[in-house]
C-alpha cells in the first residue's frame, strides 16, 4: 500500500498552499493550480527552463535550484524567475582564431569579474563557475570546457551576477572553439567518410537490401557481436 | 536513501556481484523474443489500441490516447482566419525546435531560404536536451555502414524501411562530423578516435557520446548556432494547422502566442515538421521520459493536412525509468549505465535477461519478472521495479568511471541521497519514444506536396522498435537532408491561394462519422497536470 503523504505548507508568490510532502517545487505549483508555460521544459534536470529562486518565512536569504529537481520543504517560499535577456556574442565559427583571445575579444566585459563568486554559490549544478571564468580570463579554453560541461545554460548565474556577466554563454564559445578547433581529429572518422563516398560499402548494403527476409533474419542472428567491454576482463 | 526494507535486497545484490561478474546470459533467439513480447509488451495490449475511423489511415490501430486526438477537433475556425493575410511570409517554415528542426533550419538557410523556426516551448526545449547515451555512426575500423543496417533491421524487426535505413547508416559518419565542425565535443581517446560504446542490440561499439550530457550538448550547439546565423525563430508559438492552398500543397500554418492566445498566420512555401514524439499522452498511464510539449502535435496536423502515418501501433517503452524516488518516477536513467557494463537483477540478486538485448526485449523481460514471476521490488510510493546494479561499473571498469562517465546520473540521485558508485538503482518500464509517425521518402518529403518531416514524428526508420542512438542520428541525418529539399522545393513550387478548405472538410467528416462531439479538441499542445480540486469552477479569462 502506498503510504499517504504528509500536508506541509509552502507559499507561492506570497499565497499560502499545503501539499504533500515528496513533490518537487514544480509538481508542488501544479498541485496548487498553476498551469506551466514558461518556466518548465524537460522535467528532468537538464534544459534549464525550470531556474528559481526560493527562500524560507524564517530565513530570508536566497537559495537557487531547478523546479523540477528539487523537493518542496516546509515554509518555502516560492517565486518564478521572471525571463530577461542575457548578452550573447554573435560570431562565425568558422572565422574565429581558436586561441583564447577571441574570448576577451567576444566577451570583453568579462575582465570585470571581482571574484564574489555569486555565480559560484548560485549554480544548481553545483559547477565551480567562477573558477571557469578566470580560466576564460586567462585564456584557457580547455579547463573551461572540463568546469562547464555539465551546464544547463538555467541562466541562474547570469541573474544574479553583479557585474552583468553571463557565465552560460562564454562558456559556451569556449566549448564551441574546443570541439571545432582544439580536439583532435579523429582520424577513422575521416577514413570512413571517404571510404563512403568512395562507395565502398554500396555492393553490401545493397546486398543486404535485397536478401529474402529468411535470410536477412539469418545474417542478423548469426552476426558475430563485439564485446561490450574495451578490454577483456579477467 | 533507500527506505529500511529493502536493504535485505541490497544484501543479496551486492553478495551475488562476484558470481555475476562472470555469468553472462545468452542472447535470445527470434522465437523467444517473439513470444515474449507477445505476452509481456504493452504494444501487444489489444484492448489499448483502436481503429481509425476518419482520414488516410482508417481502419489502422492507434493507442487509444493518440486516436482520440487523431480524430480530433480543429481548434481553429476556418472561418474566423484569413489565411491569404499572413502576419509572416517566408520560404520555409520550421515547426519544432528540437534537433531535427535546429538541423533543418540550419541546411534550408545555406541553401538560400528565407527560414522561421516556431516552437511551443523555448527554442531547444525538446526531446533532444534529454538524450544521454548518445549517437550512433559506424565509424571504427572494425565495424561497417552494413553492420550498422543489419542491426537496425533487426532491431526494428525488420519491418523498417530499408531506404532509409540505408540513407540513415550511409549520412552518420558525416553527420557526427557535422556536429564536431559546429563545435560538439564528442568522448575521445587522446589520439583523437573517438571512445564509442555499444548498446543494446548493437553488434559494435559504435555510441558517439558527450558524457552522459550528449543532447544537450548537440542542442546547446545547434540553438548558439540558429543565433549566430541570425535565423528567425518564434518561441512559445505552437502550430494549430497547416494551410494548404487550391493546389492542395503546402501553403504555411496557423500558430498560436501561448501567453496571448493570439493566432499567427504564416505563410510558406514549404514546411517541415520536427514536433517530436509523444510521451506527455501518458499511453496505457505509463510514466515518461519526455518533455513537457512531447503531445504528437505533428502527428495531428498532418494527419488532417493529409498525410499518412505509419508504425503509429508501437511506443517505445524504455526499460530502466527510475522508480525511486517518486520526485524523478519515470525519468530516465539511461541506457549507458547497461552499456557500461550494469546488469539487471531481480529482489534475489539474480539477473533475468541479457542487459543488452534490444529495448522492446528488455522492457518485457522486466514486465515479466515483476508481473509474472513476482520477483520485482515494491516501493514506498506503490510503484514495483528491479535492480539495475551500477556498482558493477567501476568494478568492471575501475573506481572513477561511474563519476566520469554518468555525471548526470549521479548528481540526479545524490539530491535524494542515493550514491549509485555504491548503491544499485531501482528501475521499471517507461515511455519513451514512438517508433512510427509520418511516412517519409529520404529527403523527409511526405505524400502532401511541399510538407516535409524530420525527427522523432517520422516512422519507418525504426520499424516497430528503435535502436540506442539512432534516434539522435536520425535528426541530424533526415533533419537535414529535409532542410535542404525543402528550400530546393521552395524555389520551384509555383503556389495557388491558401485557404483553410482542408479543415472545413476534416470537420464535415467528423460530424458524418458522428466523431464530432465525442472527440476532443486537438492537437493536445500541453498536457494537464494541474490538480482539478473537486466544487471549484475556472473561469476562463
Ligand atoms: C530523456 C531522453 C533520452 C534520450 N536518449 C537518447 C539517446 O541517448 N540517443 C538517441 O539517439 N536518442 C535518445 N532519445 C531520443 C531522442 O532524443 C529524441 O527522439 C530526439 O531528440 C527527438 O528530436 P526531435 O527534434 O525530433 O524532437 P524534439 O527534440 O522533441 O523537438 C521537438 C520540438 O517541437 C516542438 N513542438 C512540439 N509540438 C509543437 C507544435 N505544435 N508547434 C511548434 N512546435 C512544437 C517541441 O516543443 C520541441 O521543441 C532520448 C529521448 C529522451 C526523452
Ligand atoms: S524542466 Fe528542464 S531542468 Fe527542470
Amino acid at each position: 500500500m502506498a503510504e499517504q503523504a504528509r500536508l506541509i505548507d509552502i507559499y507561492i508568490m506570497g499565497r499560502q498552499c499545503q501539499v504533500p510532502e515528496g513533490l518537487t517545487i514544480l509538481t508542488a505549483l501544479e498541485y496548487c493550480g498553476y498551469r506551466m508555460i514558461r518556466g518548465c521544459g524537460c522535467r528532468a534536470g537538464f534544459c534549464g527552463a525550470c531556474a528559481t529562486i526560493y527562500n524560507f518565512k524564517s530565513d530570508p536569504q536566497l537559495r537557487y535550484d531547478l523546479a523540477c529537481q528539487k523537493t518542496v520543504e516546509p515554509e518555502m517560499c516560492l517565486v518564478q524567475v521572471p525571463y530577461f535577456p542575457a548578452v550573447k556574442a554573435i560570431y562565425n565559427l568558422e572565422k574565429l582564431k581558436s586561441n583564447g583571445a577571441t574570448i576577451k575579444a567576444l566577451y570583453p566585459d568579462i575582465v570585470k569579474c571581482f571574484g564574489c563568486n555569486t555565480c559560484t554559490k548560485t549554480c544548481p549544478q553545483e559547477l565551480e563557475v567562477m573558477w571557469f571564468m578566470s580560466d576564460a580570463l586567462r585564456g584557457d579554453v580547455k579547463a573551461v570546457v572540463e568546469k562547464s560541461f555539465d551546464c544547463v545554460m538555467c541562466g541562474l548565474c547570469a541573474a544574479r551576477c553583479p557585474q552583468g556577466l553571463v557565465p552560460y554563454n562564454v562558456a559556451l564559445l569556449c566549448r564551441r572553439i574546443y570541439g571545432r578547433y582544439l580536439a583532435s581529429a579523429s582520424a577513422h572518422l575521416e577514413e570512413r567518410i571517404a571510404e563512403i563516398e568512395e562507395g565502398k560499402f554500396d555492393a553490401e548494403i545493397d546486398k543486404l537490401k535485397r536478401l529474402n527476409d529468411k535470410e536477412l533474419r539469418r545474417r542478423y542472428t548469426e552476426r558475430d557481436m563485439e564485446s561490450a567491454l574495451e578490454q577483456h576482463w579477467e | 536513501m533507500y527506505p529500511a526494507y529493502l536493504e535485505e535486497s541490497i544484501h543479496l545484490v551486492e553478495d551475488t556481484r562476484v558470481r555475476r561478474l562472470i555469468e553472462t546470459l545468452p542472447r535470445l533467439d527470434e522465437e523467444e523474443k517473439l513470444d515474449l513480447l507477445h505476452q509481456y509488451h504493452p504494444d501487444y495490449i489489444s484492448a489499448s489500441m483502436r481503429k481509425l475511423q476518419v482520414g488516410i489511415n482508417k481502419g489502422d490501430s492507434a493507442p487509444r490516447e493518440l486516436a482520440d486526438l487523431l480524430e480530433g477537433n480543429s481548434r481553429v475556425d476556418p472561418d474566423r482566419i484569413d489565411p491569404s493575410k499572413p502576419d509572416y511570409n517566408v520560404d520555409v517554415l520550421v515547426i519544432g525546435g528540437g534537433g531535427a528542426g535546429a538541423s533543418a533550419a540550419l541546411l534550408a538557410q545555406e541553401a538560400g531560404a528565407r527560414v522561421l523556426v516556431t516552437t511551443k516551448l523555448r527554442l531547444g526545449d525538446a526531446n533532444t536536451v534529454g538524450a544521454q547515451a548518445g549517437t550512433q555512426a559506424a565509424d571504427r575500423p572494425n565495424d561497417s555502414p552494413a553492420l550498422h543496417y543489419l542491426d537496425t533491421m533487426g532491431g526494428g524487426h525488420f519491418e523498417n524501411i530499408p531506404e532509409l535505413v540505408e540513407v540513415l547508416v550511409r549520412d552518420a559518419p558525416s553527420a557526427v562530423q557535422w556536429l564536431e565542425k559546429l563545435g560538439v565535443n564528442w568522448d575521445k581517446d587522446p589520439d583523437g578516435s573517438m571512445h564509442e560504446l555499444s548498446g543494446g542490440g548493437t553488434s559494435r561499439r559504435r555510441l558517439h557520446s558527450a558524457r552522459d550530457y550528449t543532447g544537450l550538448e548537440e542542442m546547446r550547439v545547434l540553438r548558439d548556432e540558429l543565433r549566430n546565423r541570425k535565423i528567425s525563430y518564434l518561441e512559445f508559438a505552437p502550430a494549430l494547422e497547416l494551410i494548404l492552398d487550391d493546389r492542395r500543397q503546402i501553403a504555411g500554418a496557423v500558430l498560436v502566442n501561448l501567453e496571448t492566445q493570439e493566432l499567427i498566420v504564416v505563410r510558406a512555401r514549404a514546411v517541415i515538421l520536427a514536433t517530436g514524439g509523444i510521451g506527455r499522452l501518458h499511453i496505457q498511464g505509463f510514466p515518461t521520459t519526455n518533455h513537457y510539449g512531447a503531445t504528437a502535435d505533428g502527428l495531428v496536423l498532418a494527419y488532417r493536412a493529409g498525410a499518412e502515418l505509419i508504425f503509429i501501433d508501437t511506443m517505445q517503452y524504455h526499460p530502466t525509468g527510475a522508480v525511486y524516488p517518486l520526485q524523478i518516477l519515470g525519468q530516465l536513467v539511461t541506457e549507458k549505465v547497461r552499456t557500461l557494463g550494469a546488469q539487471l537483477v531481480n529482489s534475489n540478486g539474480e539477473q533475468f535477461v541479457m542487459p543488452l538485448e534490444p529495448r522492446d526485449i528488455v522492457t518485457a523481460a522486466i514486465i515479466r519478472e515483476c508481473r509474472e514471476n513476482q520477483r520485482g521490488l515494491r516501493t514506498p510510493g506503490g510503484e514495483v521495479g528491479v535492480w539495475l546494479d551500477s556498482p558493477m561499473i567501476d568494478i568492471l571498469r575501475g573506481e572513477g568511471t561511474i563519476n566520469r562517465e554518468l555525471p548526470a546520473m549521479v548528481r540526479q540521485f545524490r539530491r535524494f541521497n542515493i550514491d549509485i558508485t555504491k548503491e544499485p538503482i531501482l528501475v521499471y518500464p517507461t515511455l519513451h519514444y514512438q517508433n512510427g509517425g509520418i511516412k517519409i521518402d529520404v529527403n523527409g518529403a511526405t505524400n502532401v506536396p511541399g510538407l516535409f518531416a524530420a525527427g522523432e514524428c517520422t516512422g519507418g526508420v525504426h520499424g516497430r522498435n528503435r535502436l540506442i542512438g539512432n534516434s539522435t542520428l536520425e535528426l541530424f541525418v533526415f533533419g537535414r537532408r529535409a532542410g535542404r529539399a525543402a528550400a530546393q522545393y521552395a524555389r520551384e513550387v509555383k503556389r495557388g491561394s491558401p485557404t483553410l478548405d482542408h479543415v472545413r472538410r476534416w470537420q464535415k467528416e467528423l460530424e458524418r462519422s458522428g466523431l464530432a462531439r465525442e472527440r476532443p479538441l486537438s492537437p493536445r499542445l500541453l498536457p494537464d497536470y494541474i490538480r482539478h480540486t473537486h466544487g471549484r469552477t475556472r473561469l476562463e479569462i
